[in-house]
């Protein structure tokens, strides 16, 4: 006992010293980057361990984003998969249609990017008229907007239709949907942990009172809310891209709720836990699929108990080290060594 | 003119089993302030409900009628009991989130048990009148006086009975409200059992005029149902009542005079504009936030 306690003290200091290490982020960046090259050009890894990596990746592209309003401003969107349909309408007509097909893995990012600044647009005309008043109205507008996207796809036949849409090229591949992932995970990390972040968590905890002290609620509100449908655009362009055929179905209401039981599994207003929510959760689905239908039992089930034992999810409004600034993690040890300090000497 | 009048009935009958639903969203948010999300799928359990005593039991309708909407009320209570009880004090959102759950598991418990869509077998021998070129059939009839009968029963029971005021107390301030003797816990519990109850009785209404069922009937009715909450105001129960003809009278209208797949757009992004100007919902008050 005494023994495991000593291995894990000796790993708890190494992974402090780790996360004070300037680099260590932007080396994993690097590494994981050039790990995924090698394996998808040499095909190392089993196909279908592939694929479940790029839908990991995702699904934390998709947790980080919504985690940005349902977690640090402490609002309830529930119509992120209707941004994650334009995206992936607006990226597969793209490489479908208007950029080359022979040369489409170079026009890829930017039929991503399109698809992302298209959410964005969208995001911004829903965001206009949802902050009016606080409180479930958000919860309403973007849940009838889900479903306004949905019925309007349905409805153009020049696009699928309910038939939906394919002849999209594989061009998701494990670099690419890395290399998005650590992008969006990286943004979202800095927007949250600047000046403006702050006011952002100062919307969550008291908005009059930050009101008063300078924040310009709405606007703040109106940003976050488009940079979080700009990334579910992008998700939608990789996931269009990573399956070949979307219809309208796949971005429903379930699939909203899909990405919320992510977010507050993995618990609200952290990074870490967003990224823990997508991969317990997309694994454990792949993992459980021999229990056929009851797997889909089991699940909501799991998520009512955790909700009633741990209502915050499981890193609920604490973050992991590796994404908390270097400047906080050092006054936080000064802080500590100086109540040791105080201790000792009293 | 005559074509009018048969789709104002057939929104009557859709407007009142979206009426019944729409008033388990509203009593428990006033009485919670929470959106129960799985209300929907209870009207989905109730409609199965009806099918298995139909099926099985070889009731007729009354008897399957009150059967289903006690089989769904009591799953209503125990749904409060065991899963939104304990998170009381806890975030709103986590709340939500647990019906979310809630909802997903009685889908796909139901998914589970029945995979394939089951067919409700005839409980009322519909016949069809023709009163001056409308055919109103007994069925419709039946489901809208019904509902009307069970939405005056309820407003007479908030209204005019000691139960009644003890939820509208509930909902106007619930920390005094323990403190004058009133048993918070029974009359959420009993709040529970109504709102379900009802919303098991549209279940069987609605099985019995479309009788093919799914697990998954009760989102779309369940969201719209919600829709209707809010455009009558969350909260107001005569405002869930409107709210929910409202929205029946609208889908079919949509449906009647533009392709019936426009009928989703076109109700939603009604429910935006109304919200823009109307952020409370027909007769919702606001509720401005103290400091």
């Amino acid at each position: 006992m005494t023994a495991l306690k000593k291995i894990y003290q000796s790993l708890i200091t190494k992974w402090q010293a780790i996360t004070e290490y300037r680099f260590f982020l932007p080396a994993f960046f690097i590494v994981g980057l050039l790990f995924c090259i090698v394996v998808s050009c040499f095909d190392l890894m089993d196909q279908y361990i592939q694929l479940i990596l790029m839908y990991i990746g995702i699904n934390i592209i998709l947790t980080v984003s919504l985690n940005l309003i349902n977690g640090y401003m402490g609002e309830f969107s529930v119509g992120h998969a209707g941004f994650m349909a334009i995206g992936a309408y607006i990226a597969s007509l793209l490489t479908i249609g208007v950029f080359p097909q022979s040369s489409g893995s170079f026009f890829f990012p930017l039929a991503v990017l399109a698809g992302g600044i298209g959410a964005a647009l969208i995001g911004f005309l829903v965001a206009i008229p949802s902050f009016k008043t606080r409180g479930d109205y958000l919860a309403i507008v973007t849940l009838a907007f889900g479903m306004i996207v949905k019925s309007i796809i349905e409805n153009i036949d020049a696009i699928g239709g309910p038939r939906g849409l394919l002849g999209m090229d594989k061009l998701s591949t494990l670099p690419w949907v890395f290399f998005w992932t650590a992008l969006s995970v990286w943004i979202i990390r800095n927007l949250v942990y600047s000046n403006f972040g702050r006011g952002v968590l100062s919307i969550r905890e008291d908005e009059i009172a930050s009101d008063l002290m300078s924040v310009n609620t709405r606007q703040v509100k109106v940003i976050v809310f488009v940079v979080s449908s700009f990334f579910a655009g992008i998700a939608g362009g990789l996931f269009a891209h990573v399956l070949q055929y979307i219809n309208p179905r796949m971005f429903d209401i379930i699939k909203s709720t899909d990405i919320l039981i992510m977010v507050y599994l993995g618990g609200i207003g952290s990074i870490a836990g967003s990224i823990l929510g997508a991969v317990i959760y997309t694994v454990l689905l792949e993992v459980l699929r021999p229990l056929g239908v009851w797997r889909m039992v089991f699940m909501p089930l799991m998520l009512v108990l955790l909700m009633i034992y741990r209502p915050r999810g499981i890193m609920g409004l604490r973050e992991s080290r590796l994404f908390t600034p270097i400047s906080d993690l050092l006054s936080m040890k000064f802080h500590r060594q100086k109540k040791e300090a105080d201790n000792a000497s009293s | 003119m005559i074509y009018i009048l048969q789709q104002a009935l057939n929104a009557l009958q859709l407007g009142s089993i979206y009426a019944l639903i729409a008033l388990g969203y509203t009593m428990v948010y006033g009485i919670l302030t929470m959106i129960n999300f799985a209300h929907g799928d209870l009207f989905m359990v109730g409609a199965f409900f009806c099918f298995l005593i139909a099926v099985y039991l070889k009731l007729s309708f009354v008897p399957t009628l009150l059967l289903s909407m006690l089989g769904v009320a009591s799953l209503g209570v125990i749904i409060e009991r065991f899963a939104y009880k304990p998170l009381r004090n806890a975030p709103r959102v986590s709340a939500i989130i647990t019906a979310l759950g809630v909802g997903l598991f009685l889908e796909n418990f139901t998914l589970a048990l029945s995979p394939y869509p089951q067919h409700i077998p005839t409980l009322i021998n519909s016949t069809t009148w023709n009163l001056g070129g409308v055919s109103v059939s007994s069925l419709q009839i039946i489901i809208i006086v019904l509902s009307l009968a069970l939405m005056f029963i309820l407003d007479f029971i908030v209204q005019r009975t000691k139960v009644g005021m003890a939820m509208r107390a509930i909902s106007w301030d619930k920390t005094i409200v323990p403190l004058m003797g009133v048993p918070v816990n029974k009359i959420i519990s009993l709040t529970f059992a109504i709102g379900t109850g009802l919303g098991g009785a549209a279940g069987v209404m609605y099985g019995l005029a479309y009788p093919v069922i799914d697990p998954y009937m009760g989102i779309m009715v369940g969201w719209k149902a919600f829709i209707s909450a809010v455009v009558g105001g969350i909260g107001n129960i005569r405002g869930a009542m409107i709210g929910g003809f409202i929205l029946g009278s609208v889908e079919i209208m949509v449906a009647a005079f533009l392709p019936s797949t426009y009928r989703d757009v076109v109700s939603f992004a009604l429910l935006l504009i109304l919200l823009i100007f109307r952020p409370y919902g027909i007769l919702g008050k606001p509720h401005p936030q103290k400091v």
